[in-house]
């Protein structure tokens, strides 16, 4: 029978080939969301638009940490793999953007089927087995070629449209403005100029236009230094501490070999160090381990020779390159993905993974460049090889603990945007945005977010944004919906016209931010703290198991402190409102109040946990958290509890998930006592 | 109480002295006078706002002196003016703090009296005794928790069990109370002789009765089959008795299988299943009270390491195995609750002596089965039945921490491990509590020294014969005031009649910072967001009443402007 071809339902994002019977209205496809979803199809790339194989029947879910299956229909669509629990009313539904997905691997076939293991870049692990050996290699195949975009054109971000007009895209895009943070920094100033030396991105393509450089940098001096400088990333300043006049500057690794020297990067140094009246000298760090410091000299590059510059204190911090960190978690990632993982093979895991010393190691240098800023008062240079992922994570951690502004919402962005966006942290490669060289892939943005949260959790007070919102950032980092990420350069951006053709994460963000606030954020700790002194002592550094496990429900906590305080605080402004309301009202006496108001505001105080959101009440992607809305609507419905609010059902508590024993009921009359072997808290009863 | 004091006396050589300064991790150094009593150890300053530190001595686990001389370099003599003795006290809390005191002499003296006045082996002469409280008792915590009340309250529910008085002078089983709750159709005979076959003597009786399906969890000791896999039919009978016609039940023998193979040299061992047809046993690998006691030293030494090494940091972590205790104990009260709530089967938990790993997991089990157990009354009466009644040997086991240089005889951080799972738990369903960490820790800092008799004496029949009850005040007496009570109350507290399941994989247990940390760590920031989040709670509930009342006062208004158009 030759395929017919049938169009999903008015506006959604795919056009279905149906291999078989063609029963494609009996398969019960979900209901296009209206939101997220929505594809415009005419951006949909050619290539994507037609499908071997758009849904599987029958297809099992495993879970990876028990032996909990879920069996659903799995579909394919132009930017998701979708797979939908069956017979269930309120059905568990999973949606993976093509984008997140890492890799897939076809494992050989069992009597059940064929096994379909797939790795997101967002730490879900999903299993699959796919009853036929046939559909399984169509969907393997389909995948293996949708998550392999070659160009920019074929990314998500240029084909979603959250259904925004071209005046609300503009806005979304102005937000967030650098030239606005660096006169909130008091930029320029009388020892600190805008340079236009990069206007048109000749000098360094990598770096954004707009450059402030020491006034006494002239322009020869620039482009000397510069040359002198690998990629051209010559020093620029990138925060500036006013109370201190103190500055921090960002670079890459001078050429300098075994003995090469130049002068006008000995002059801009020396601009730097004098632009400080506070100190006479100027930090260099490399935050390089010395020894690969010292192998670059072999090829030309390399680090500062104290006896060349004047005013110059050198020091090394020691933070591993893209390979070592990219190993490690991968390392880590193992170890905690291991099913029936004891205590002892998790520490002696996180110990051999590195991870957390990775992560102790940034946090150290950001304090090194913090004291030395706002203790001392001097000026900071600091770069590793290119100057754009281990300076990237030192100097906005710097920032971070140096500035409260940093710690708020739109602060955090701001950041982001400047020390990572426009400063070409190679997002694009980093995160492997484009089907590209493996070896330029590493979480370098992933353990800036984590020394984030390690920080959150010694200051739980300084933060306007909670961890949630971090979790957030890094689903789109990698998710491509957006286009603040794609790319590699600010040139690049450019190049790709992303302010006309996407649209920005900010503005998303920004939409629903009360998601992630955090209910405890202090604006007068600020105050008090405006310097954060985090401890370094080695048991603050923590595995963040929100973000690494954020899909494995069985690990978290099941009723969430931060949600059940988020919603008090969102129900205590209600209230406030009401309150003034029946004020107003008892104050203008007669005026009949409506009785609904009651019931609208107890509905919204008994507002229903998110079940399946694994770190609770965390936000989903949108396509999720709408989804179990739903379904919490009809819960709350069926439920009409008890008048005192809050649901009672401590969420995802269950003994068969957690399983510490399927206890088969079979009384068996061996001899041999029963073995209980422990996994995961499975304690399974082999007789 | 006379040559008690006078023994005191003797002991002190150097009752005061001036000019001591203490060194506390993240606090103010104080300086001021020591003096030592027969219990305590205080220093006051003399400036006003500056608290007190007393500190009883049965808190102190070790004691290291430290001599430094004092002088100034006046070349080409040195001139020596003085010396300086410093005595680090490090206490069975994990707290360590330094005193550094004026004068060779006195500080010998000082370290001598100490030392002594810490290991006192006579529990008279214990600081319960002398205790005298400064508040009125308004409810006798002696009195709370009565067997007599429990059984009654499990009569309302069921008839197939009674309550026995076969242990009325302590004869047949010298570590269970006087009353024991065992099923109705065994007579105090067959107790006896079950009695005989179970070490210890302690017969199965009842822990728990699970309301939702009537199944219970048992607890005993090992049975005495020995090598030649004796026998005992009124055992047999007894726990057969438990199982509801056509039931089946699990055994949960803590220790593993080669374990309890050995103990049969020993003439101990475990049910054959040829004689217990309708038990299927399941052994878990809870450690002996030596192997935990090694852990808790090691994890405090790791948590003490100030070497600032990520690697070394993890490394010690797990060579403490402490976190693995915690997941063995927390996954066998999980699979005992499982078999409970999910199979609807009955348990019987046993492992060797039935006092200590035993306990653990039955009064796990119920706090994750019985809702009651999570509030501050329930928990309270929990660590009374499962622990105090039950003949947890508290003076053996907390008699040293992780500290003393003494040989360890039968020390172990039993009753810690399972205040540790319960934190497991409370961090896992921070809503179900009534009680918050304080609680524990409390608890914790109670079981080792204490102002109050509670946990003095190893067995039920000890406390009698001290008559604790009248000679000293319940720790219950003191926590349950009103004005006590509300530093332990967890805010977040809403209660839920569910069965709690908590999540035993490694990435879901955290290291008890509250114990481990607590004096290594300034805890400001946290607790002053802790307090946000008591704020938030407040004014939510404070808003709530506001709104409620101008909505009533609303309304009343628009009845008033109503009224006239009815008639």
């Amino acid at each position: 029978m030759e395929p017919s071809v049938r169009p999903v339902a008015a506006g959604a994002e795919l056009v279905v080939v149906v291999r078989e019977n063609g029963v494609a209205e009996a398969a019960g496809f979900p209901k296009p969301k209206p939101v997220d979803a929505a594809v415009d199809a005419a951006g949909v790339p050619d290539n994507n638009r037609w499908m071997r194989q758009e849904w599987v029947e029958q297809v099992k879910l495993l879970d990876r940490f028990n032996n909990k299956t879920t069996t659903g229909t799995l579909y394919l669509t132009a930017t998701h793999l979708i797979f939908v629990e069956s017979n269930v009313p309120g059905a568990h539904e999973i949606w993976i953007l093509h984008h997140h997905i890492a890799s897939v691997e076809k494992l050989s076939l069992t009597t059940s089927g064929c096994p379909l293991l797939i790795q997101c870049r967002n730490f879900r692990v999903v299993h699959f087995v796919v009853p036929r050996e046939r559909d399984c290699h169509d969907v393997y195949s389909s995948l293996l070629r949708l998550l392999r975009p070659v160009s920019y054109d074929e990314l998500y971000a240029f084909s979603y449209n959250p259904k925004q007009n071209e005046q609300q895209r503009e806005v979304g895009w102005q937000l967030i403005d650098l030239t606005a943070e660096f006169e909130r920094l008091g930029l320029p100033c009388d020892q600190w100029q805008l340079s236009d030396v990069n206007r048109d991105y000749k000098v360094c393509e990598t770096y954004p236009r707009d450059l402030y450089v020491p006034i006494t940098a002239s322009k020869p001096i620039i482009v000397g230094s510069s040359k002198f400088r690998s990629k051209g990333r010559f020093p620029v300043l990138t925060y500036f501490y006013q109370e201190k006049k103190a500055a921090v500057c960002r670079c890459s690794q001078p050429l300098s070999g075994f003995s090469a020297r130049c002068l006008e990067d000995e002059h801009m140094l020396q601009a730097i160090s004098k632009a400080n009246h506070n100190s006479r000298f100027v930090y260099v760090m490399d935050t390089r381990p010395k020894l690969n410091a010292l192998a670059n000299r072999a090829a030309g590059k390399g680090y500062e020779n104290e006896d060349n510059y004047s005013n110059i204190r050198f020091q090394f911090v020691g933070i591993e390159n893209i390979h070592v960190m990219r190993a490690s978690l991968q390392k880590l990632l193992e170890v905690v993905g291991t099913r029936s993982l004891s205590v002892n093979d998790y520490l002696l895991g996180l110990e051999s993974s590195g991870w957390l010393r990775h992560i102790k190691a940034i946090v150290d240098a950001a304090i090194f460049l913090t004291k030395a800023v706002t203790v001392e008062g001097a000026s900071v240079l600091v770069h590793c090889s290119d100057g754009w992922d281990r300076t990237a994570q030192v100097c906005a951690l710097g920032a971070l603990l140096m500035d409260p502004y940093y710690r708020t919402l739109k602060g955090f962005m701001v950041l982001i945007e400047k020390d990572w966006i426009s400063f070409g942290h190679k997002f694009a490669d980093r995160c492997d945005q484009l089907d590209g060289d493996p070896r330029e892939v590493s979480p370098v943005f992933t353990q800036f977010l984590d020394c984030v949260w390690q920080l959150m959790e010694q200051f739980p007070q300084a933060f306007e944004f909670s961890e949630w919102f971090l979790i957030q950032l890094h689903e789109h980092v990698h998710s491509c919906q957006f286009g603040n990420f794609l790319g590699n350069s600010q040139r690049q951006r450019e190049e790709l016209q992303l302010k006309d053709r996407t649209y920005s994460l900010w503005a998303h963000l920004l939409s629903e931010q009360h998601n992630y606030l955090n209910p405890v954020y202090s604006p007068s700790f600020a105050e008090r703290h405006p310097v954060l002194e985090p401890s370094t002592q080695p048991w603050n550094f923590k595995f963040w198991r929100n973000m690494y496990h954020q899909f494995d429900r069985t690990m978290h906590p099941r009723q969430s402190i931060l949600k059940h305080t988020l919603t008090l605080k969102e129900s205590n402004s209600k209230l406030e409102d009401t309150a003034h309301t029946l004020q107003a009202k008892l104050q203008t006496l007669g005026v009949s109040t409506s009785p609904l108001e009651l019931h609208s505001w107890s509905r919204e105080h008994r507002l229903p946990p998110r079940p399946q959101s694994l770190i609770l009440g965390a936000p989903l992607s949108r396509k999720e958290a709408q989804q179990e809305e739903e379904v919490l609507g009809e819960e709350a419905l069926e439920d009409a509890p008890d008048g005192n609010g809050g649901e009672r059902t401590v969420e995802g508590s269950s003994a068969t998930e957690n399983g510490y024993g399927e206890l088969q009921s079979s009384f068996g009359s061996k001899n041999e006592p029963a073995m209980v072997s422990l996994e995961f808290g499975v304690a399974r009863m082999t007789c | 109480l006379f040559t008690s004091r006078m023994e005191f006396a003797e002991l002190i050589k150097t009752p005061r002295v001036d000019g001591v300064v203490l060194h506390r991790p993240f606090l103010p150094t104080v300086e001021g006078t020591l003096c030592l009593t027969g219990h305590h150890l205080i220093l006051s300053s003399r400036q006003d706002n500056t608290e007190e530190l007393w500190l009883l001595h049965a808190n102190i686990d070790a004691i290291e002196k430290r001599h430094v001389a004092i002088g100034y370099c006046d070349l080409p003599k040195t001139i020596f003016i003085g010396s300086l003795g410093t005595i680090i006290v490090k206490c069975k809390d994990l707290r360590i703090i330094q005193l550094d005191i004026p004068g060779m002499e006195e500080c010998l003296n000082i370290a001598n009296s100490i030392e002594a006045l810490s290991t006192l082996d006579s529990i008279s002469l214990m600081y319960p005794f002398f205790y005298r409280p400064m508040f009125e008792v308004i409810e006798d915590g002696w009195n709370l928790f009565s067997p007599e009340e429990a059984f009654k309250e499990l009569e309302s529910m069921t008839d197939e069990w009674r309550l026995s008085e076969v242990n009325k002078d302590f004869s047949i089983c010298p570590s269970y109370p006087v009353l024991v709750t065992v099923p109705k159709d065994i007579d105090d005979d067959s107790l006896c002789k079950a009695a005989t076959f179970r070490h210890g003597g302690r017969f199965p009786v009842l822990s728990y009765y699970h309301k939702k399906n009537g199944m219970v969890i048992m607890r005993a000791s090992q049975p005495l089959t020995g090598t030649s896999g004796r026998r005992c039919k009124e055992d047999e009978k007894l726990i057969n008795a438990t199982l509801r016609a056509g039931k089946r039940g699990y055994i949960i023998d803590t220790r593993t299988i080669a374990v309890a193979q050995q103990a049969k040299a020993r003439g101990g061992g475990f049910e054959q299943e040829a004689n217990y047809p309708q038990w299927r046993r399941i052994h878990k690998a809870i450690e002996r009270t030596n192997i935990l006691q090694e852990s808790l030293i090691k994890i405090v030494e790791a948590c003490n390491d100030h070497s600032n090494s990520m690697d070394r940091w993890l490394s010690k972590l797990e060579a403490s195995n402490w976190q693995s205790q915690v997941k063995e104990i927390l996954t066998t009260a999980c699979l005992a609750a499982q078999c409970i709530d999910r199979e609807g089967a009955s348990v019987l938990v046993h492992g060797t002596e039935g006092t200590d790993s035993t306990l653990q997991v039955t009064s796990l089990a119920q706090i994750i089965l019985e809702p009651a157990c999570r509030t501050v009354r329930g928990f309270q009466g929990l660590v009374e039945r499962e622990w105090l009644q039950a003949g947890h040997p508290f003076q053996h086991r907390c008699a040293q921490s992780a500290y003393s240089n003494e040989k360890l005889r039968s020390e172990a951080p039993v009753f810690l491990l399972f205040l540790d799972c319960v934190w497991q738990i409370l961090r896992q369903f921070p809503c179900s509590f009534q009680f918050n960490e304080h609680f524990l820790v409390m608890l914790f800092e109670h079981t080792y020294a204490s102002q109050f008799g509670t946990f003095l004496g190893t067995t039920a029949a000890e406390r009698v014969k001290l008559k604790l009850s009248q000679k000293t005040v319940s720790l219950w007496s003191w926590v349950n005031r009103p004005q006590e009570l509300e530093r332990f109350l967890n805010p977040l507290y809403e209660p839920n009649s569910l069965v709690i399941w908590p999540s035993v994989a490694p990435q879901s247990l955290l290291l008890w910072e509250g114990v481990f940390l607590r004096w290594n760590r300034s805890t400001k920031c946290l607790d002053e967001a802790y307090e946000e989040m008591v704020h938030i709670i407040e004014y939510n509930k404070e808003l709530q009443l506001k709104v409620n009342s101008l909505r009533r006062q609303l309304a009343e208004l628009e009845t008033e402007d109503a009224l006239p158009q009815t008639p």
